[in-house]
Parts: structure tokens; C-alpha cells; sequence
């Protein structure tokens, strides 16, 4: 290659590298813009009915109709409360009980088989239990999205905090920290992506839980709106649902990435 | 900044330790006095580590007593400071944040970051005080952890081969460091090595570790003031009688002119 090319290269580059960068929108976007321009011709076409099968922009009055009469904001918010305060919860009791397992192996031989077995009790089977314990109000669905968020955090925490680099704590232990000093300063920051890995989790499996409680037993939430619109053969509602789920989850999860990226940018 | 401690004695009488059944060390017996640099030699396995970690009371003694000071040692000890054979920084913190470690609890946020860089300055490190672990070289990291075990104003300085994994000329400049640092510090130091020239340059006295399980095998005076250069005739003899305690032995220069002639 000539020297003259190579400049050529050169001088390309600061061109092509913003290019490059949208490359992968465009493409991560154009199955999705293909699978609505199918839905829309298939809706068109005759082929289905509006109630099996509503055209793309139906969904959008749907949403606007909603929340026009302000209904759609009660549904969200009343879900979003639910797994917020189940998340907490959840995640709460799965970080001290994680970190008492991985901390302690007494607590570890009493505790760990205990958590295990009722981690393999499939998540709907405590729901007729929760539902006579605990009545139809907010209770059962809280504690549905708090056993979800529960044991990722639990599992993550307990398993990262158990193997956490013994050199590094041996050399807190040289310099004088013990109990929580040890854990605060180095056991903790030692396992914080581990930590972040085990809340992400948590959280989805909160939004998982949170409609399987609310497509069972409510009279409100986005997963009551589920059930509702299947019964009331609004398939455009239903399908309004979903998406919207799918944004919300997504959004919490990217809030929770944001934070952990601030918190481990040190960890790099 | 003045970098003086106090410096503290070790006295070991009859300590042994053993994992299980397994025992690894029986029957040291061992005075250092205050502010003397005193280098354990032995085979690799013999309980170097072992021995360094019950002085720093990272590991309890299963007979005899270990004591620092006139006191017995029966957990961490705030008058030691360890630096092991890896530099062990926290990944997460600068520099300047890993040598806090090593200061007082409970200093005020500005105190604490003007004495980290400080002591970064005694390692020669001045200017590096933000950088991150994984930003500098493996010299410069282990000089790190030299800074944080000073922070400590240790009485007796710990020292687990920590030139092991230096390239050949930054071991050399961090030799020269450690004898700079105690001279000034007048700190007592027990520094743990392989290296028999090493031992030669920097210890007062060498302490040979070996049989099964580990004693005393010899103490040998190092004559002469430091900073020694190991070339000096009169550790050749020192030199050939550690190595043959080792089990590579090596005949000196003098014996090999006579035995030409
Ligand atoms: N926590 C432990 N549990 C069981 N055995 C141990 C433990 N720590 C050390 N040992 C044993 O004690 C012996 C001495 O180990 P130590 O690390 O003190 O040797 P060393 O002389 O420092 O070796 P090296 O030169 O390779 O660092 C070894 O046989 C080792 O297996
Ligand atoms: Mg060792």
C-alpha cells in the first residue's frame, strides 16, 4: 500500500466510525419493523378477524384511549407499586440471608438446605396458599413478587460472597478490619458485580411473578388487564399489555444498570 | 514526615505448628532483637509462611509461644505489618486508597489522603497516587504494598518473598529500597526468601530453615554494614555453606583456584 493510502485510511476513519455506530440499531430494529409491516398487511388482508387479530395502530388507540381516561396510569402504577415494594422486600431479605449463608458457615449447614428446598417448589404452587393466608388485597401479590425477587438475590450473593478472594480478605484481616468492617470494605466491594448480576435478576423475576399474581387474583395492574381484555375479546388491549410490560421491565432493568455502572466504574 | 517506629523484638520459644496431622514446623527457637533485619531461608513447602504468619498473628501456633514486643500474639497484631509475595491491592481503590488501609482508623478524610502520598513519596511513587491497581506495573504495585505496610508504623515489618515475582532489575531497585526504608525506619524486619544472595545483602543474621518437620537448621552472622554487596569475599564462605544447607551445593571461588593449581 502506497504512503498516500494509508493517509487516505487515516483521514476515513472519524466518517465511517459514527456510521458504524448506528449499524447495529438499524439492525437490531429491522426485524421488528418487518414483523409489524407483516402484521399489518396480515390484519389488512381480511384473513382475521379485528378481535384475533387488530391492526398495529388499533393497539395505539387502545393506549390512547386509556390513557385518556386515565385508567392506564392507575394500572401501571398500581403494578410498579407491587413490584417495587415486593422487590425491596425480596431482595432485602435475599441480601441479609445470602450474606449470613456465605459469611457464616454454621449459619450456611442450618440455613442453605432449608432455602434449597423450597427454592424447588415451583413458584405458582404458593399461590392458592398465599391467597388463603394472606386474603385477595395487596398482600399476597407483594409477597408473590418478593419470593421471586428473593432467590436470585439469595443464590448470587451467598455463592459470591462464600468464595470471595481469600488474599484480599486475609490482607483486610493483616491491617486490622474484622466484622463489618471486613464486609463493608472489602468482602462487599470484592463481590459488587456479582451483587449487581443477583438484583438484576431479582428484579426481573419480580415483574415474572408479579403478573402471575395479578392474572390470578386483582382488580387492577397490567396483568388483571391481561386477563380482563382476553375475557372481554379486546385482543388490541391485550396486546397493549405486553408491550407495555416488556417497557417497563426493560426500563427498570436499564435504571438498575445505570446505577451499577456508576457504582463498579471503579472496578474496571 | 518522619517514617521512625518503635521498633519491637520477636521471641519464639519451642513454637511448632501442625495442620492435622500433618506437622509442619517443631521446635523454633528464635530471638530477634529490636530493629534487627533478620532474612528465613528454606526449601520451597517448609513453612516460611507459616512461620512469618504466627509473628503477624494471621496464624496461631499449635505449641510453644509466639510473642512481639514481651507480649504473646494471639490474633492480628498492630505493631506487625505483612507484605505477601503478591502485592494484594485492592482493585477497586487508587493508590493513595490502598496505602490508607495501612493508616489509623478514624482520620479525617484530608489527614488521610495527604498521609497515603505521603508514603507513596517513600516508595518513590509520588505522582501515582490516583492511578489504579491494574494501571501500574507489578513493581510498582508491590512497591504499593511497602507503602501500606509503613502506613502501619509496624514495630516488626513482615516480608513474604516479596520480590519473588520481579523481573531481575526491578528486584535489585526494590532491595535497595526495603535497606533504605529500614535504615531510616529503624524498624525490625523479617523477610522471607529464596534467595541466598538476597539474605547476604539485607539480613543481619540468616536464619536456615529445614529437616522434617522444619527447625532451625543454622543461624549465621552476616559480617560487615549494610548495605552489603553480595559479592564481597568474605560472604563467599557464608554463601557456599547456605547453599549446601539448601541442597545445591556450590564450590566457592577459593576453592576453585586451589583446586586449578
Ligand atoms: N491452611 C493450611 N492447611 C493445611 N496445610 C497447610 C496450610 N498452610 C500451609 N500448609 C502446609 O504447610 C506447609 C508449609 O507451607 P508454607 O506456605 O508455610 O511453606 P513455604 O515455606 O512458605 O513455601 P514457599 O516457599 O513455597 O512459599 C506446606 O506443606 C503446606 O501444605
Ligand atoms: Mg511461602
Amino acid at each position: 500500500m502506497t504512503l498516500s493510502g494509508a493517509a487516505e485510511e487515516v483521514r476515513e476513519r472519524p466518517a465511517t466510525t459514527p456510521r458504524r455506530r448506528w449499524t447495529p440499531v438499524a439492525a437490531a430494529l429491522s426485524l421488528p419493523v418487518v414483523v409489524i409491516v407483516a402484521w399489518q398487511v396480515a390484519a389488512s388482508s381480511g384473513a382475521y378477524s379485528a378481535a384475533q387479530l387488530p391492526p398495529p395502530l388499533s393497539v395505539l388507540d387502545a393506549l390512547a384511549d386509556l390513557a385518556g381516561d386515565g385508567s392506564l396510569w392507575t394500572h401501571i402504577a398500581i403494578s410498579v407499586q407491587r413490584v417495587l415494594i415486593g422487590f425491596a422486600a425480596g431482595a432485602g431479605l435475599g441480601f441479609l440471608l445470602g450474606a449470613a449463608v456465605g459469611l457464616s458457615p454454621g449459619v450456611r449447614a442450618v440455613v442453605a438446605p432449608s432455602i434449597a428446598a423450597l427454592r424447588a417448589v415451583p413458584s405458582l404452587a404458593w399461590v392458592p396458599l398465599l391467597l388463603l393466608w394472606l386474603g385477595i388485597g395487596e398482600g399476597p401479590k407483594i409477597t408473590l413478587v418478593a419470593i421471586g425477587s428473593f432467590f436470585p438475590v439469595y443464590t448470587t450473593i451467598s455463592a459470591a460472597l462464600a468464595h470471595a478472594d481469600a488474599h484480599l480478605v486475609e490482607v483486610g484481616r493483616a491491617y486490622g478490619l474484622r466484622g463489618g468492617g471486613l464486609l463493608g470494605r472489602i468482602m462487599l466491594p470484592s463481590v459488587a458485580p456479582a451483587i449487581f448480576s443477583g438484583l438484576r435478576l431479582g428484579l426481573a423475576q419480580g415483574w415474572l411473578f408479579l403478573v402471575a399474581a395479578e392474572l390470578i387474583a386483582s382488580s387492577m395492574g397490567l396483568g388483571f388487564l391481561l386477563i380482563d381484555s382476553q375475557n372481554t375479546g379486546r385482543t388490541d388491549i391485550l396486546l397493549m399489555a405486553i408491550v407495555l410490560l416488556a417497557t417497563l421491565g426493560k426500563l427498570c432493568d436499564a435504571l438498575l444498570g445505570l446505577v451499577e455502572k456508576r457504582v463498579l466504574r471503579t472496578h474496571k | 514526615m518522619t517514617i521512625t517506629t518503635a521498633p519491637a523484638g520477636v521471641s519464639l520459644r519451642g513454637v511448632g505448628r501442625a495442620f492435622g496431622d500433618h506437622v509442619v514446623l517443631r521446635d523454633i527457637d528464635l530471638e530477634i532483637a529490636p530493629g534487627e533485619v533478620v532474612a528465613l531461608l528454606g526449601a520451597s513447602g517448609c513453612g516460611k509462611s507459616t512461620l512469618l504468619r504466627m509473628i503477624g498473628g494471621l496464624d496461631l501456633a499449635t505449641s510453644g509461644s509466639v510473642r512481639v514486643d514481651g507480649h504473646d500474639v494471639t490474633g492480628i497484631d498492630p505493631r506487625c505489618a505483612v507484605v505477601f509475595q503478591e502485592p494484594r491491592l485492592l482493585p477497586w481503590r487508587t493508590l493513595a486508597g490502598n496505602v490508607a488501609l495501612g493508616l489509623p482508623r478514624g482520620l479525617p478524610r484530608n489527614e488521610r489522603d495527604a498521609a497515603s502520598r505521603q508514603w507513596l513519596a517513600e516508595v518513590e511513587l509520588h505522582g501515582f497516587a490516583d492511578h489504579r491497581p491494574r494501571q501500574v506495573s507489578g513493581g510498582m504495585a508491590q512497591r504499593t504494598a511497602l507503602a501500606r505496610a509503613l502506613a502501619r508504623r509496624p514495630g516488626v515489618l513482615l516480608l513474604d518473598e516479596p520480590f519473588a515475582a520481579l523481573d531481575a532489575l526491578t528486584r535489585l531497585r526494590m532491595q535497595d529500597l526495603v535497606e533504605d526504608v529500614q535504615r531510616r525506619s529503624g524498624t525490625t524486619v523479617v523477610l522471607v526468601t529464596h534467595d541466598v544472595d538476597e539474605a547476604l545483602k539485607l539480613a543481619d543474621r540468616v536464619v536456615l530453615l529445614g529437616g522434617a518437620p522444619t527447625g532451625v537448621s543454622v543461624v549465621l552472622d552476616v559480617p560487615g554494614d549494610r548495605p552489603r554487596d553480595h559479592h564481597q569475599p568474605e560472604l563467599a564462605a557464608l554463601r557456599s555453606e547456605l547453599l549446601a544447607g539448601l541442597g545445591v551445593p556450590r564450590r566457592t571461588p577459593l576453592e576453585r583456584e586451589t583446586h586449578a593449581r
